[in-house]
């Protein structure tokens, strides 16, 4: 895992609630073996029409793909517990989600791929979506450190929720696995003292 | 200190805690299948150690396989190499695999509770989030995802937060025509497709305690469909009862052990919960769902309503926009195009009986494709002994080979853009079984009966 570093960019706003995982990655494209290419797939079917045509309206499409941070509806990441959809935002370039809540399994899948995701409070999260449409250029930073969002202008400064273990690790690129591993003997004892 | 249920085989499972993080869970049953294991395999190939416990792992393959011909090797390349990927990784790391052509093939969640490989305590994780079904025998069993799935290959555990929990009690007598479907999709509609989000639900209450085990299974499967982690029912002598005599079910002096165990699997008289809701069996009718999510159902002769609960006008309308359908509308009488009678949720031999009573010595409506998927090769075996598969097919049927199937279209088994399919899954997303197809959820009798007649029907019109 790569380890997260400060952020700057503008925002990408997704201001559609109830994003299931079959919409962020369609399950007809979780047929490959490796972890690989899944972003030119994200949101295929908002992105492309039937026939294959670029879908014009549709944020991705109108808005420049640099962007690090996507910005979304209430319940993001509903739905299948396919990796594949933390996989996909990743590789399309984004580092960050920010909605006023998450799914609980995709939420795992973010924070054990690199993928930091954190929840506001609705009401900010409607403010930061009409701010962005006034200026979609506005740049945010995030800090992982001081657990700090703010905007370039000053306008917006809000501090964010992360579990020191799951911040430890992003910050350091550690991988639960690791972690795990080195807990190996406590595993065995537990087995052998209950009998598994 | 009075524990709940979901307490009692949490602790059980907890090797450590991490001060202000996760804890270690132990995980007793770990099932895989072809889509999300191939990269959790290669993460433990390439940190260069052994699958923990292959004694504890179950293979299946049910996602993308063909439902038609499974004797032949199967024609799609992408699949046909990730059912053979499962093969090999299988074979490598000493997995019992219950693959294409082997006689307990089928949906993971339909193979486990059968098999007797499910049973009440244990903890149960599966690349898949409708592991939730296993929660009907009192067990912690819920999905995750692809690095867990590494983990948990690896080490036999899982870092998990423990999530709230939250009790959901039915009490009072069901009405007819309502069947388990009903009731866990009027529970969605009233606390919505968010409303469990951070929770593990215990269901309970007089109505709960009076179904059967599949009925329960479907309940516990679509507590994701409200956000919850994860669903459970306090193991009972119905449990107990279904599980006897499975095929790796403990058996003699050993079940009676485990059944003694099995009765203190139930929620403390005081225990306290993060959050009570109760319906009353009364208020619940048929049921099925018209937008793109599942909390988005009404009572089956109810109006398509104009809002619906934790979403924006916005999100609502373009749900409506993409079923090509108006609030104010009734959804009954309405012409359907597809009837898919299958996938975890209602695929097991009881709703297929369900399905062939009211389908027998009647025929299809001619402008109507309905597709039977049985659960598993051991659902399909008991269909054919009882003569289901004959009542199917001469209704015009089409009575198919176990997997998921048109559950998530992964196959070849897909739902045409613009059409209309009564479906008894799990999941009404937008192009879940297929791009630009649209879903109405609803129980096995219902799809039955609307296949019969062509259109939307009300199975209390006819009982
Ligand atoms: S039937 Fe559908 S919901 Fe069930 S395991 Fe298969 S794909 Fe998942």
């Amino acid at each position: 895992m790569d380890k997260f570093k400060k952020i700057t960019s503008i925002i990408t706003p997704l201001d559609i609630e109830n994003v299931d995982t079959d919409q962020i990655i369609p399950a007809r494209f979780l047929k490959a073996v490796s972890r690989d290419g899944f972003g030119e797939n994200l949101f295929r079917d908002w992105r492309y029409d039937s026939n294959e045509n670029l879908n014009k309206d549709f944020i991705l499409n109108t808005f420049p793909n640099h962007s690090k941070i996507l910005l979304a509806g209430r319940n993001f990441g509903c739905g299948s517990s396919r990796e594949h959809a933390a996989w996909a935002i990743y590789d399309y370039g984004f580092r960050v989600v920010i909605s006023s809540f998450f799914a609980d399994i995709f939420k795992n899948n973010a924070l054990n791929n690199g993928l930091l995701v954190f929840e506001l409070n609705e009401k900010i999260i409607h403010k930061i979506f009409k701010k962005i449409s006034l200026e979609p250029k506005l740049e945010f930073n995030i800090d992982l450190i001081t657990q700090k969002f703010y905007s370039g202008d000053g306008s917006v400064e809000e501090t964010f929720e992360i579990n020191d273990y799951n911040k430890t690790c992003l910050l350091n690129g550690f991988d639960n696995i690791d972690y795990l591993l080195s807990m190996k003997d406590k595993i065995l004892k537990f087995e052998n003292e209950t009998g598994r | 200190m009075s524990k709940t249920l979901f307490d009692k085989v949490w602790d059980e499972h907890i090797v450590d805690s991490i001060p202000n993080g996760p804890s270690i869970l132990y995980i007793d049953k770990h099932l895989i299948h072809e889509v999300t294991s191939p990269q959790a395999f290669d993460g433990v190939v390439s940190r260069n150690i052994n699958v923990m416990r292959p004694d504890r792992t179950i293979a299946t393959a049910d996602h993308n396989v063909p439902t038609k011909n499974q004797h032949l090797p199967i024609k799609e390349e992408l699949s046909r190499k990730q059912v053979e990927k499962l093969t090999q990784n299988c074979n490598k790391h000493n997995i019992k695999l219950y693959g294409l052509g082997h006689k307990y093939q089928g949906i993971v969640h339909v193979i486990g509770p059968e098999l007797g490989l499910t049973l009440p305590g244990m903890t149960i994780v599966c690349g898949d989030s409708h592991t939730s079904t296993h929660g009907a025998f009192g067990s912690i069993a819920f999905g995750i995802g692809t690095s867990e799935v590494e983990m948990v290959l690896s080490t036999q555990c899982l870092l998990q937060n423990k999530p709230k929990t939250m009790k959901i009690e039915i009490d009072g007598k069901l009405n007819k025509g309502v069947y388990s479907k009903d009731i866990i999709l009027y529970i969605i509609s009233k606390i919505s497709a968010s409303g469990g989000t951070g929770y593990f639900v215990e269901y309970s209450g007089s109505a709960i305690e009076s179904l059967s085990m599949e009925s329960r299974m479907t309940i516990c499967n679509m507590s994701i469909e409200m956000g919850a982690r994860g669903g459970m029912i306090a193991p009972d002598e119905i449990t107990f009862e279904y599980i006897k005599g499975k095929e790796f079910a403990p058996k003699g002096d050993d079940l009676n052990n485990k059944i003694n165990y099995w009765n203190s699997l139930r929620s403390d008289k005081d225990a306290k919960y993060d959050k009570i809701i109760k319906f009353k069996a009364e208020d619940i009718e048929p049921m099925i769902t018209y937008g793109t999510n599942p909390g988005m159902g009404i009572k089956i002769d109810e109006k398509i309503p104009d809002f619906t609960l934790n979403s924006s006008k916005n999100s609502f309308q373009k749900s409506l926009d993409y079923m090509g359908i108006n609030s104010g509308e009734k959804l009954k009488n309405k012409k359907i195009d597809y009837v898919f009678i299958g996938s975890c949720t209602n695929s097991r031999i009881e709703d297929l009986r369900a399905a062939a009573k009211i389908i027998q010595g009647k025929n299809k409506s001619s402008h109507v494709n309905a597709w039977v998927i049985p659960g598993s090769k051991s659902v399909e075996k008991i269909a054919v002994k009882e003569g289901l598969d004959k009542i199917f097919i001469k209704a015009g049927f089409d009575f198919r080979q176990p997997g998921c199937s048109a559950c998530l279209a992964m196959n070849e088994d897909k739902i045409p853009k613009d059409k209309y399919c009564l479906s008894t899954s799990n999941r009404n997303f937008e192009g879940r079984q297929g791009p630009g197809s649209r879903t109405f959820l609803a129980s096995p009798v219902t799809a039955a009966l609307s296949a019969i007649n062509g259109y939307v029907s009300d199975v209390r019109d006819y009982i």
